[in-house]
């Protein structure tokens, strides 16, 4: 067995050390080691993807007891994409948002924000890289939990409160998704993946046990939906993304949510059968609420007035986006949605991280009518929000145009869903264009008035590198994209 | 084809199981009391354990302990299910640990328990 093989348990055991060792450390210290560990992770990810693209995908056995009773994990190509993009995005969130962490959390409680980074990242690479279904339930609430902590860190009845709310609506999807996993686990008898999914396609020539596994794929996708916030379960996204300290909010609204969509993906190829859950009724249900998603979302988006709530709101019309991938049902639709995973990931991190500079030299006022002229108070995060903003609403050259065009792409071979598609993609790129041009041509627009601090590159250093960055990424993405969508689309043939 | 009178019969427990869970589901959602919220969520919860504990049990045979030196698989029970319940109690008791916690502190802050008042209070007050 290849030494490469063991990269995925061993980055998983070093996020929970470093969780572990942060909490004994001073903020500072512990952020340093938060760091090196994203980048360790990152390097052995990166292998990890390396590996998988040439030699294929592997199980790595957990414990040394075989298939059907043991513990597994799995890594293929999408696998360790999913894993590697994840730590960028974190490192680049963590230390976009690193400033303002010391005027919203109090100092002694620093080191307690890299315990909560490093868990949420151990249970991401869990859920990415697990082949058990029982473990994937205990990483998903151990996600909940460190979810909740990145929200309520920054104290103020705002941050409660939405704290509350999400784990109302967190536990409530957590509950369905164990109720599906015991449904699973009493008609096939297994928790591996691999062995469900044998199991249930012997079921379907069989002929046996089909509502209780039609109700059982009801659970696991109603239950990952809500978690991921899908269109009519988001209502506590707007307070949880609009309050919390920026480095949470753009690691909740670009990793936690998209986690759990991943782990959806997984069961779908490798618990019950693509083709299975294609013939299912559930993904016309998903199809219809990602389409309303994408409508609603936008709506609410615009008619609100606080810029990061805004924000939020736009990530319930791209989890729309997502969705209606997902329930499209071929593969193409399934690549478009994996690729808007990754464009939502770049570009709403980025939204946040520049959004936070905005407001920062217009008073920490968070209305539109303070931002005016913002862009020129603070160029580079002007046009980093513009970059973000021309991203999502799709313009070529940005990551957001790729994925509206593979979703396009996608629709157009399909007799049934082709119109829905396109007529709503049209509507919500409408939609996403007035609210985001809105806001672009807001902080664009010179002011002459009450005097506001004046920021440039050299008052924040790290702050305009990490932007700067960010927009590499969404550029990288947007222009180099055929690798990425090849990677993808070999990484769903591993799942077969 | 398909008989409900002796499937509702034999399936007692699973059914069982199906009402606590929607009844915590239900109270989890729509209590506005944090702390009816919080016990609605531990009903759910025991629902989802009663229903894999019930399927995992057959009824005549014991847990796989052995006793008396008999070693035929037919005595005993797939103990998996009960390993598993006992997973999701301890997910279940942090979660209310954690929820608990919040619920302490919203408390201090607003002096109420009724998530709903402590919404309009925050929308009227600001933060």
């Amino acid at each position: 067995m290849n030494i490469i093989c063991n990269f995925p348990a061993i980055s998983i055991m070093l996020c929970l050390f470093a969780g572990i060792f942060s909490s004994g450390m001073k903020g500072k210290s512990a952020r340093w080691l938060n760091t090196v560990l994203l980048i360790v992770v990152l390097v052995l990810n990166a292998v990890t993807t390396g590996y998988c693209a040439q030699n294929g995908s592997f199980v790595y056995v957990m414990g040394k007891f075989p298939a059907p009773w043991g513990n597994e994990l799995r890594a293929g190509s999408l696998e360790g994409l999913m894993a590697t993009f994840f730590c960028v995005i974190m490192i680049l969130s963590l230390w976009g948002g690193v400033h303002k962490l010391f005027g919203e959390v109090d100092i002694e409680k620093h080191h307690l924000y890299y315990v909560l980074m490093g868990l949420l990242l151990s249970s991401l690479l869990a859920l990415i890289y697990t082949n058990d279904l029982f473990t994937a339930y205990v990483f998903i609430e151990i996600n909940t939990i460190a979810a909740c902590g990145l929200i309520m860190i920054r104290q103020n009845g705002r941050t409660i409160e939405a704290a509350v709310r999400y784990m109302v609506m967190s536990l409530i999807g957590s509950a369905m998704v164990l109720f599906g996993i015991c449904i699973v686990y009493d008609i096939t008898g297994h928790l591996l993946m691999s062995n469900i999914k044998d199991r249930i396609a012997a079921m379907m020539v069989g002929g046996t046990y089909p509502v209780p596994l039609l109700i059982a794929i009801a659970l696991l996708s109603v239950g990952l939906a809500i978690k991921s916030a899908l269109f009519p379960f988001h209502a506590w996204l707007p307070d949880a993304y609009g309050y919390s300290t920026v480095s949470s909010a753009a690691v909740l609204s670009s990793l936690v949510s998209k986690g759990y969509i991943f782990l959806l993906i997984k069961i779908i190829y490798r618990v019950i059968g693509f083709d299975i859950f294609a013939y299912s009724e559930i993904i016309d249900v998903l199809f219809i609420f990602g389409l309303a998603g994408m409508i609603f979302g936008s709506v609410n988006a615009i008619r609100e007035n606080d810029v990061r709530r805004m924000i939020a709101y736009s990530s319930v019309a791209q989890i729309g986006y997502i969705y209606m991938g997902i329930g499209m049902g071929t593969e193409f639709g399934m690549i478009a949605a994996i690729f808007h995973i990754l464009t939502h990931a770049a570009t709403k991190s980025l939204l946040f991280v520049s959004a936070m500079g905005l407001t920062d030299v217009s008073g920490e006022k968070r209305q539109f009518i303070y931002l005016t002229g913002a862009g020129y108070r603070y160029v580079v995060a002007g046009v980093a929000f513009a970059v973000g903003s021309l991203s999502m609403v799709g313009v070529p050259l940005f990551a957001g145009f790729i994925s509206k065009l593979l979703f396009a792409e996608a629709a157009v071979s399909l007799p049934r869903k082709m119109l829905p598609v396109l007529i709503v993609l049209g509507i919500s790129t409408i939609l996403n264009a007035i609210y985001f041009m809105k806001t672009v041509i807001r902080i664009y627009t010179p002011y002459t008035g009450k005097e506001y601090p004046v920021k440039h590159f050299k008052d924040a250093k790290i702050y305009s590198i990490v932007l700067i960055l960010f927009i590499i990424v969404n550029v990288l993405l947007g222009v180099y994209s055929d690798p990425v969508v090849e990677l993808i689309r070999r990484g769903i043939e591993m799942f077969a | 084809m398909f008989e409900f009178g002796p499937n509702l019969s034999a399936n007692y427990l699973q059914i069982a199981s199906v009402i606590f869970f929607v009844i915590g589901f239900a109270n989890l959602l729509l209590q506005p009391n944090l702390i009816k919220k919080i016990i609605g969520f531990n009903i759910m919860d025991s629902g989802t354990y009663l229903f894999l504990a019930s399927m995992g049990y057959i009824k005549g045979r014991v847990a796989p302990i052995i006793v008396d030196g008999v070693q035929s698989t037919e005595a005993y029970i797939n103990p998996i299910p009960s390993g598993l319940v006992l997973t999701g109690i301890v997910v279940s008791v942090s979660v209310t640990a954690l929820m608990l916690s919040l619920t302490i502190r919203l408390y201090k802050r607003y002096h109420t328990l009724n998530l709903d008042e402590i919404s309009t209070r925050l929308n009227r007050e600001g933060l």
